[in-house]
């Protein structure tokens, strides 16, 4: 990002006056001005790398030069060549600053030369650009491409730049696009050529292209594109988000495109959206620098007392012959002898521990993301760590904020039950399919057992799927639960993110499927009074097949869109089912409200309107008698009486046929196998959605004959029941938008020709678009759906509602007028097409509303459970209906049958505040009784069996700052909460407020964009790699597949890392200021004179080389308790969460430990050397040797894993140690002046008081620590110990011991929420307030 | 693919397709199942507990009661004798000279002191000198040399390290050897009589050689000119230290002592650890295996008394030891590892208790608290 931003301003800003950017072709046509302009656009190549050769060294170091600690250690060097204070020689005190930064250099190398090799390959790439010399399109590097390059691309080319489209071989002139390098979303996109071009047709001239184009500057925004381009005749023609081709997606199904390059290089969206790895600063971090605070404030302390020292021993002194004559006074003497201690004791602050931390980082990142347990075989994925400094964080976690949808479940729709028209249609053979499913596979996936008592008409507990598809649903089941065959993953990977073969399996509702055979039966007139209903479900099942952005494509041409065929010639069938629609359709005109309030003028504007524009099909004057509310025969096109049968062989229709006969006889595979032979033709059928709920309903509508078979930015390809494919005429698409909440198409109907809205929403919205104005009969239907919904919700359905709206033609023309003004303008586009979008979603009629099943992930429920276990409180934050999301929560055990749902729900502030209260009390008066109750105390702290919802609404309260406390209290109290209905920034406000005010470690998990935001605020931020592309990953410090995953990372890794981490930072403190201390020691007995009794290469060695590779291996590989054991006693987890390895206690501890051991390991040797003609440096000899042994040994005492690389890299050190001061006591005769150690070692060493001192000094000072872990462990362990005690024992011993303690927690556990004492805490009535196992339902 | 391809571009830090369309989706993901990769490398898990840890306290303790006792012994058969001859009281012989100082006084003062050993030392007598006080490990001070002009470098011979300022230069001429260290050379001169029961004084033979360490006497310290003899003139041209009354090469008669490879003046530029210390100034060989080196009965030490104290409360002694394979006579180590042993075995008892009463309850149930 640096070296982005770093970038971005060396570009030359000429174009920074003028807002646009300019672009056209590079032929004749352009001038001058304009080819200047465009030479200072910024090429394609690009550069991620943030070194040159020549600025690696300055660069480089100025950037480590930023670091806090780097310039401490600098100006402890510079100090070092003051003379008057320096103790060691200047060089020398040099070297741990260079070779610490060097080391980084290094590794800062390292990752460049990484990124400079592939932007390499980057840049090499080759594309096929115009010439203009050569008149023709020849190949070239990418990095040769620059702004106004006419690019050719074929099909499977990946663009080189972001281009405008100009030309497709596609005759619609369409392009399809993968954006999955961008996003990683699979599905295709559609993007168009630029509207009115001078050149249409197949060729494309680029020397006779001298359009313009005009555009916004170069902005990471991947959705939007605005601009203009300006054809020869001034005709200025709009361009967008769809005529862009962004860098690096990947061209799908068209042969030749041809585009011009608009942003290159740095500045296409891509490269603009790319964000560097992450920094975050991770708790122990921030502990850890508080400890390094007190390391300084210890060594300003030490320093200051040698001062003083030094300045009282020098005045009882004068003309000693020790002496160096000068003329400063004591005072002076000891103030520079403070400098020369500071230089001297340097080593205190631990230089080389954020070198060691960020190494010991990359090492515990190593093994996560080589985890077999976090690796998904089915999308060839495992754990990607994108931050690389927080990986202790993981084993902290105190609250864990998911998301719902695509987190705790797969996100993959199946279309479950609907209502249209106010009739419930609950679809009794899906579910059956679904039990029979369970039956049949329930046993072989074995996670299923855990929901198996439930009843499988409990949606959410449906962890299978239905499916009367044979082999190959069959097949893709068995890749959803991870034992699979890699034959499985293939077939998988080949289908594509949303194939059909899943979606599919909707058994049509009898009763539904009866009511639309009426369509294609012959006896229409018998039905009669059923029209308007008829009508409806038609309208429904049509808007469900085209409102949507579904691509259509076959398996055997995968990625490629199915051209329209030839529209047939219609049955006759189809006349008689116009005439039906037309007929009917004219009552609910005269409902609609816009009639009644349009008055005359309009209906003849109206007539007007539609006589022109309606094309094909005879239309019916409308006439005020038309307002009659029932169904009357006003129409003057009577249709005629059919009496042909229909001779219609679609598949979809043939089954549903066969399907009332069956009834509820269960002979399923019967009507398999004729399906299958029917629908052979139909299943080659692949839809591609944005959103799998889409897929889902288009499959839905499939079912009941509705299919979808090609789609074109123009028209719809829709075979209804008992026609043949029918052409609809698009006219426009309203995507979807998270602030509408809705989407809609306009489109041309196809039977009755007018100009209809379908609109598809969130119920809560569409109800309130609905609801103004309408006739009983919408409102008893309203009503109807209404409750449906609420019981939709109940079972942990998606809600969806359809809606409709018939467009007068002039009131379509107004609209269209202003649509088109607002799509033209550049400056607000987004709002004023918003604004015609609201406009057009206003008086709806409302047609039903599909409930969609979203199946939990497996071991969702039982890693809820263990991370609730692990004392993880759990926050869902949903945008669900709050029926929906209590019942998800049921469903993963979130809510337990015992425990207590409090609901928060108000709608004004004051109502909030005293709800709150009022919760806040009865949980104080349950809790009293509670503590009354059990006298024995156990778990009294802990709280839990509360559970709170609060929607949307009420959250915006709480978050308020008078309401914050209270609601924290209430929150604190409850041992989950659920908000629903909540938008993104109200998830991340949540977060921050529970992070900030708690001051606890967060966790945010989310599959979504709507996630981004929460999981940027937390501590810890996880994507989940699903289905809704990769916004939720790239902004993710942890980016996982599945929400199990996250047991073995948290409850495993996080303990490990943590662990780890926070022993080694213990330990390097522990070093450093046992070993710097021995120095301390000695200043008492050389009259503070800053003396050392080491040679000085040893002393700055010490730390940098002999000791510092076995704190490593104890950050990397020490394993505290077995990963078996942590997954089984989640409890374990407490010990990070609460800090418990590293405290301020345990720091002090360690620190006074150190101060033990540095005075055995000094005092030992100056007894016994006491009196003695022992030498200066040969008196450092062997207090260096014990400290060395000490300083090993403690790290063994402290490990609990020893593999033989411990003990490799132990003997290493230790032989490092020794080899170096023997071979420098035999080589260095006059070298390194004032510390030469000549001969010292190896005398020293030859004597045997030498290893006599060494033993009994490291004996004596590691006696104290063994003792203590001895005597701690055996009297009062800790979980962790006895956790890993368990780990030693055999097999059999350890599954018995194992068990013994869960079945003791789980007493604790239960014996903490007996309180089902008052059930009707809830205040809210209307929302269920328990929860049962037997049902898994709510019930109120 | 659509992961492998995102992490292919996550790899390279950058949106775009450098692995090239199907380049990545060759090669699985999937991590290695080795034990290292795993994390399943076979381990000791040491765990402290009383029952683990008990037996090395035990060990420990059997260990070290005997080497402490003989070290203890050891120490014990070491005959050790000090003198202090500083001449602080009125009454001691060195009284007057103590009084009068000064570096350059040409008439010597000397004084001789008295004294008796009770005990023969039988085998070979080291002689010392020890000063109290001394603080030769001064951050200053040990810095104040140069090695490379010890060494016998006739470019630092002229040109001494800036390091011996301010004893460099004086009188304009380098002074050799340069440096506070070698300026303050001890230069009290000490005999030693035996005074036979009849009254006549024996002078005991002290052998001047063999004091220092090879290493030194061979190798740093050399004189400058090679194997040329003549010293005088190989100084010509330096200045002696300031304190010394002699130039460097008039510190010895013997050519194999005098010089930069005078034994005396190596061991004092061994600069000594602590402010008490001892210097090893003679040593008295046995003569044979009859007579002890030095009997029972009267000894006079006869001192030149050069070398001023009294300025820092310095101390002055003059020791006579034998020593042993550890040493001189230090019954510290002894004690401190009877000690620890004593100790470690006593620690061992109590977690034997210990882990009696608690250890087992320990590994039969696992009860949280």
């Amino acid at each position: 990002m640096e070296s982005l931003l770093s970038l971005g301003k060396r570009k030359p800003r000429k174009n920074g006056l003028q807002r646009k950017r300019r672009v056209g072709a590079w032929n004749m046509t352009l001038d001058e001005e304009d080819e200047e302009l465009m030479r200072s656009y910024s090429g394609n190549k690009i550069r991620t790398t943030k070194y040159t050769f020549l600025s690696f060294v300055p660069k480089n170091l100025f950037e480590q030069l930023h670091r806090f600690a780097n310039v401490y250690f600098v100006f402890l060097s510079a100090l070092n060549f003051v003379p008057i204070v320096n103790a060691f020689q200047p060089e020398i005190s040099l070297i741990p600053i260079v070779l610490v930064m060097s080391v980084t250099a290094v590794k800062d190398m390292w990752e460049d030369y990484r990124r400079r090799k592939s932007d390499w390959q980057v840049n090499g790439q080759l594309c096929e650009v115009y010439d203009r010399t050569q008149q023709r399109y020849v190949k070239r590097r990418w990095a040769e491409v620059c702004v106004g390059d006419l690019v050719l691309l074929g099909c499977n080319d990946i663009i080189p730049a972001d281009m405008v489209l100009l030309h497709s071989s596609d005759p619609k002139g369409v392009c399809h696009i993968e954006t999955a390098n961008l996003d990683g979303e699979t599905n295709l996109k559609q993007r168009q050529v630029v509207r009115d071009l001078p050149q249409q047709g197949p060729d494309f001239n680029p020397e006779n292209f001298s359009s313009r184009i005009e555009c916004e500057n170069p902005n990471n925004d991947l959705r939007r594109f605005r601009g203009y381009m300006e054809h020869p005749g001034k005709v200025r023609v709009g361009l967008h988000n769809d005529n862009l081709l962004l860098r690096s997606c990947t061209v799908r199904n068209t042969e030749r495109v041809i585009g011009i390059v608009v942003y290159a290089g740095h500045e296409t969206k891509a490269m603009q959206n790319n964000s560097g790895p992450r920094y975050k600063r991770s708790k122990l971090e921030r502990r850890l620098n508080v400890d390094v605070l007190w390391s300084v404030a210890l060594l300003f302390l030490m320093c200051f007392s040698t001062a003083v020292g030094h300045g009282i021993w020098l005045r009882g002194l004068k003309g000693a012959v020790f002496l160096i004559p000068d003329d400063i006074s004591p005072a002076l003497a000891g103030f520079y002898m403070f400098w020369t201690m500071i230089i001297v004791l340097q080593v205190l602050i631990p230089i080389s521990l954020y070198v060691s931390i960020e190494i010991v980082k990359l090492g515990q990142i190593y093994f996560i993301q080589n985890d077999l347990d976090l690796y998904n075989p089915r999308l060839d994925a495992g754990i990607q760590c994108r931050a690389l400094n927080i990986t202790e964080d993981l084993g902290q976690i105190q609250y864990l904020f998911s998301d719902k949808t695509g987190t705790l479940t797969e996100n993959r729709m199946l279309f479950r039950r609907c209502t249209v028209a106010g009739v419930e249609y609950p679809h009794h053979e899906n579910a059956q399919s679904l039990e029979q499913y369970e039956e049949q596979f329930g046993g072989a996936a074995d996670h299923t057992l855990t929901l198996r008592s439930r009843s499988s008409r409990k949606s959410v507990s449906c962890r299978s799927l239905s499916c009367n598809h044979s082999s190959v649903s069959l097949n893709t089941l068995a890749a959803e639960s991870d034992s699979n065959s890699f034959d499985d993953t293939l077939h998988r990977q080949a289908q594509g993110a949303f194939s059909s073969t899943m979606e599919c399996a909707v058994v049509p509702d009898p009763q539904l499927g009866q009511k639309l055979k009426v369509l294609s039966a012959p006896l229409l007139g018998r039905l009669k009074h059923d029209a308007t209903e008829l009508s409806h479900i038609v309208d429904f099942f049509l808007a469900l097949a085209v409102c949507n952005t579904v691509v259509v494509s076959s398996p055997s041409q995968p990625r490629h869109v199915v051209q329209m065929p030839v529209a047939r010639t219609p049955l006759r069938s189809l006349e008689e089912m116009k005439a039906l629609l037309q007929k009917v359709s004219l009552p609910r005109f005269a409902l609609s409200p816009s009639q009644n309030s349009d008055g005359s003028p309009g209906f003849t504007k109206r007539l007007f309107n539609r006589g022109r524009s309606a094309t094909y099909t005879p239309n019916a004057p409308t006439t005020p008698a038309a307002r009659a509310p029932t169904p009357s025969l006003t129409p003057t096109h009577t249709p005629s009486p059919c009496s042909t049968p229909v001779l219609l062989r679609s598949g979809a229709w043939g089954q549903e046929e066969e399907q009332p006969r069956q009834s509820d006889a269960d002979d399923g595979p019967a009507a398999e196998e004729e399906e299958k032979d029917d629908s052979d033709e139909e299943d080659k059928l692949l839809y591609e959605a944005e959103s799998p709920d889409e897929a889902a309903l288009v499959q839905a509508a499939r079912a009941y004959g509705c299919t979808l078979l090609g789609r074109s930015p123009e028209q719809l390809l829709v075979a209804l029941p008992g026609t043949g494919p029918l052409s609809v005429p698009l006219l426009h698409v309203l995507p979807f938008h998270s602030a509408r909440k809705r989407m809609s198409v306009v489109v041309r109907h196809p039977l009755t020709g007018q100009v209809v809205v379908y609109t598809k929403g969130a119920d809560s919205v569409i109800m309130e678009l609905v609801g103004r104005k309408t006739s009983d009969d919408q409102r008893e239907i309203m009503e109807k759906t209404q409750r449906h919904l609420d019981d939709y919700a109940k079972e942990g359905l998606r809600t969806l509602c359809i809606a409709k709206r018939v467009l007068e033609e002039g009131e379509y023309e107004d609209w269209l007028k202003r649509h088109v003004f607002a799509e033209a303008s550049i400056e607000n586009r987004e709002e004023l097409l918003r604004e015609t979008a609201q406009m057009l979603e206003t008086k709806l009629t409302l047609l039903g509303a599909t409930g969609i099943v979203d199946r939990l992930q497996e071991d969702v429920p039982e890693t809820i459970e263990a991370l609730q276990r692990a004392g993880i409180k759990v926050w869902v934050l949903t945008g669900d209906k709050q029926e929906t999301a209590v019942n998800i929560a049921c469903a993963c055990k979130l809510l337990r049958p015992t425990d207590q749902l409090l609901t928060l729900n108000c709608d004004i502030k004051e109502d909030c505040e005293t709800l709150l209260s009022e919760l806040l009390e009865q949980i104080g008066v349950s809790e009293r009784r509670h503590a009354s109750g059990c006298e024995d105390g156990l778990a009294v702290g802990d709280r839990g069996g509360f559970m709170l919802v609060i929607d949307g609404r009420t959250l915006d309260f709480a978050l308020e700052a008078e309401l914050q406390g209270a609601f924290l209290e209430l929150t604190g109290s409850c041992r989950s909460v659920i908000c629903c209905r909540s938008t993104p920034l109200q998830k991340s406000k949540v977060v921050r407020l529970v992070g900030e005010k708690l001051g606890v470690m967060t966790l945010a998990i989310g599959d979504g964009a709507n996630d981004v935001s929460m999981i940027q605020v937390a501590d810890v931020g996880i994507g989940i790699s699903g289905q809704e592309g990769m916004q939720a990953v790239m902004s993710s410090d942890f980016a996982i597949s599945r929400f199990k995953h996250l047991r073995k990372l948290l409850l495993v890794h996080g303990h490990w890392c943590y662990t780890r981490l926070a022993n080694m930072i213990l330990y390097f403190f522990y070093k450093n200021v046992m070993y710097v201390n021995l120095l301390f020691w000695y200043q008492f007995f050389c009259g503070f004179s800053g003396s050392t009794m080491t040679n000085s290469w040893v002393l700055i060695f010490f730390n940098l080389l002999f000791t510092s590779v076995p704190p490593l291996m104890y950050g990397v590989f020490d394993k505290n308790v077995s990963a078996q054991t942590l997954l089984s006693l989640p409890q374990l987890y407490k010990h990070g969460q609460n800090s418990k390895a590293y405290l301020p206690s345990t720091f002090w501890l360690t620190i006074l430990d150190a101060f033990y051991q540095s005075l055995v390991c000094f005092f030992i040797p100056y007894f016994a050397y006491a009196g003695s003609d022992i030498g200066l440096f040969s008196f450092g000899s062997p207090i260096n040797g014990s400290a060395l042994l000490i300083i090993l040994l403690h790290q063994i005492i402290e490990s609990r894993t020893l593999t033989w690389l411990h003990f490799a890299v132990f003997l290493c050190s230790a032989l490092l140690y020794y080899i170096f001061v023997l071979v420098f006591s035999i080589i260095c005769v006059t070298c390194n002046h004032p510390t030469n150690p000549y001969g010292i070692e190896t005398k020293v060493m030859s004597e045997p008081l030498y290893y006599c001192v060494c033993a009994v000094t490291t004996v004596l000072a590691l006696l104290p620590r063994m003792l203590c872990r001895g005597l701690y462990n055996t009297l009062c362990p800790s979980d962790v110990v006895k956790a890993g005690l368990i780990d030693k024992l055999r097999p059999e011993d350890y599954s018995a011991s194992v068990c013994q303690w869960q079945e003791n927690s789980e007493a604790i556990y239960h014996n903490q929420n007996p309180r089902h004492l008052d059930k009707n805490l809830s205040v809210n009535a209307d929302i269920p307030t328990d929860c049962t196992p037997e049902t898994g339902s709510v019930l109120s | 693919m659509m992961a492998s391809s995102y992490n292919a571009k996550e790899e390279d830090g950058h949106h775009s397709g450098a692995s090239g369309p199907g380049s990545s989706t060759v090669k699985s993901r999937k991590p290695d199942n080795t034990a290292f990769k795993q994390q399943r490398l076979p381990a000791w898990q040491p765990i402290l507990t009383a029952g683990t840890v008990l037996p090395a306290f035990f060990v420990i303790g059997l260990i070290f009661i005997p080497i402490g006792i003989g070290l203890y012994v050891t120490s014990n058969n070491i005959k050790e004798f000090e003198i202090d001859y500083t001449g602080i009281d009125m009454s001691s012989p060195c009284f007057n000279c103590s009084q009068s100082f000064s570096w350059n006084s040409s008439v010597p003062c000397k004084c001789s002191l008295a004294f008796s050993l009770d005990q023969p030392f039988e085998s070979n007598v080291f002689m010392y000198y020890g000063l109290s006080n001394f603080y030769q490990n001064h951050r200053r001070y040990v810095k104040s040399r140069d090695d490379s002009q010890l060494n016998g470098d006739s470019f630092s011979l002229t040109n001494p390290s800036k390091e011996c300022e301010p004893y460099r230069t004086s009188e304009n001429k380098p002074i050799a050897p340069c440096g506070a260290i070698a300026n303050s050379l001890f230069n009290d001169t000490l005999e030693l009589f035996y005074i036979d029961p009849n009254g006549t004084r024996t002078p005991i033979p002290l052998i001047k050689k063999g004091i220092a360490w090879w290493t030194d006497k061979h190798v740093k310290f050399r004189n400058p000119g090679g194997n040329n003899s003549n010293l005088t003139a190989i100084f010509q041209g330096t200045s002696k230290p300031v304190n010394w009354r002699k130039p460097v090469y008039e510190l010895d008669t013997d050519p194999e002592n005098n010089g930069f490879i005078n034994e005396d003046f190596i061991v004092w530029m061994r600069t000594a650890a602590l402010p008490t210390f001892r210097k090893l100034y003679r040593i008295i060989q046995k003569k044979n295996n009859m007579t002890p080196t030095l009997p029972r009965g009267n000894y006079t030490l006869e001192v030149t008394y050069n070398y001023p104290v009294r300025s820092f409360e310095g101390r002055k002694r003059m020791i006579l030891s034998t020593i042993s394979w550890m040493g001189g006579k230090n019954p510290f180590l002894g004690i401190a590892y009877i000690t620890v042993g004593s100790v470690c075995f006593f620690l061992g008892v109590v977690l034997l208790i210990i882990h009696h009463k608690y250890g087992n309850r320990n590994n039969s149930s696992d009860i949280p608290n």
